[in-house]
């Protein structure tokens, strides 16, 4: 019993640490940066000359203990919120971002209210 | 209801057209012009020459700053260079030449046989520091003011309408 509760704990240690201690994947950040010289290319499909000094820079970040947030800010703060595939919400954007949910919620009271016709008629 | 059904359709498709009206005017061409009124932040760049660094307390000295990145190898930086010359002769205006992953030898006789405009010469070997600047391609040019801000911002090479912006700019101090 004893021998199980040691490694339930180890376990546990283990995957606490491995949440808090998250290594951050440059390639997902590489991916979400868009080339600004390119056409449709991400910095990391893109060999461009931009995408490499990005790619050092980005780099640079991440030994500076930077967070994925903090250099997509640190980007957008440099070249726009272009550069970043995965724009912050804004009063300029808030639209886009609530567009889809306002169409779900919309579409999901259609369908009920048929339904209920339907059956009232029934 | 149905009304209320068809009034949300038309609205969806009024909206759908719109963005897609508008989407067709805008220029697709990204250009960071209009990213003027920051400030810049972080800098430190190396001396073309000499074992010194170039910081945000030296560009803090001048009312204004006309930072340029030129390389020798970049045709419009040629194109541009007259321009520059010119610009030099403002005595309110403090000049400073980023050298963008270029080669010393070649950046010096690019100076040597068209001038020197700068009153500072930076190096930015690997192009990381043009970074912090939102450089993307040269020539490109930023004009900030003593609070480090960008005032102005020139993608693609400086002509004379720009040449005349920044004497505006600079004179009406």
């Amino acid at each position: 019993m004893k021998i199980k509760i040691y490694i339930l704990t180890i376990i546990f240690i283990f995957n606490i640490s491995h949440i808090f201690g998250k290594d951050i994947d440059k390639n997902l950040i590489y991916k979400n940066l868009r080339c600004l010289v390119c056409q449709g290319q991400s910095i990391s499909d893109s060999n461009s000359d931009f995408a490499q000094t990005v790619k050092l820079v980005v780099n640079d970040l991440i030994k500076q203990g930077k967070s994925e947030d903090e250099i997509y800010s640190f980007m957008a703060d440099k070249y726009g919120e272009w550069i970043v595939y995965k724009p912050q919400l804004n009063k300029q954007n808030f639209i886009l971002w609530l567009f889809p949910y306002v169409i779900l919620v919309s579409g999901g009271l259609i369908i009920l209210y048929q339904f209920r016709k339907k059956r009232e008629k029934t | 209801m149905q009304r209320i059904i068809k009034f949300t359709f038309i609205l969806i498709l009024i909206f759908t057209i719109g963005i897609f009206y508008l989407s067709l005017k805008k220029d697709n061409n990204y250009s960071t012009v209009n990213l003027v009124g920051k400030k810049i932040h972080n800098v430190k760049l190396e001396s073309f020459e000499e074992d010194k660094l170039f910081t945000l307390e030296d560009l803090k000295k001048n009312n204004f700053t006309l930072i340029n990145f030129w390389a020798s190898w970049c045709a419009p930086c040629r194109a541009e260079h007259p321009i520059l010359m010119n610009l030099n002769k403002t005595q309110k205006l403090k000049m400073v030449g980023v050298n963008f992953k270029d080669k010393k030898k070649n950046a010096e006789s690019f100076l040597n046989d068209l001038g020197n405009p700068y009153d500072f010469i930076a190096r930015d070997e690997l192009g990381k520091q043009s970074i912090n600047f939102g450089i993307y391609g040269i020539p490109e040019t930023i004009l900030i003011n003593k609070e480090l801000l960008i005032i102005k911002k020139y993608v693609g090479p400086l002509n004379k309408q720009d040449y005349y912006k920044i004497l505006e700019i600079v004179s009406n101090l």
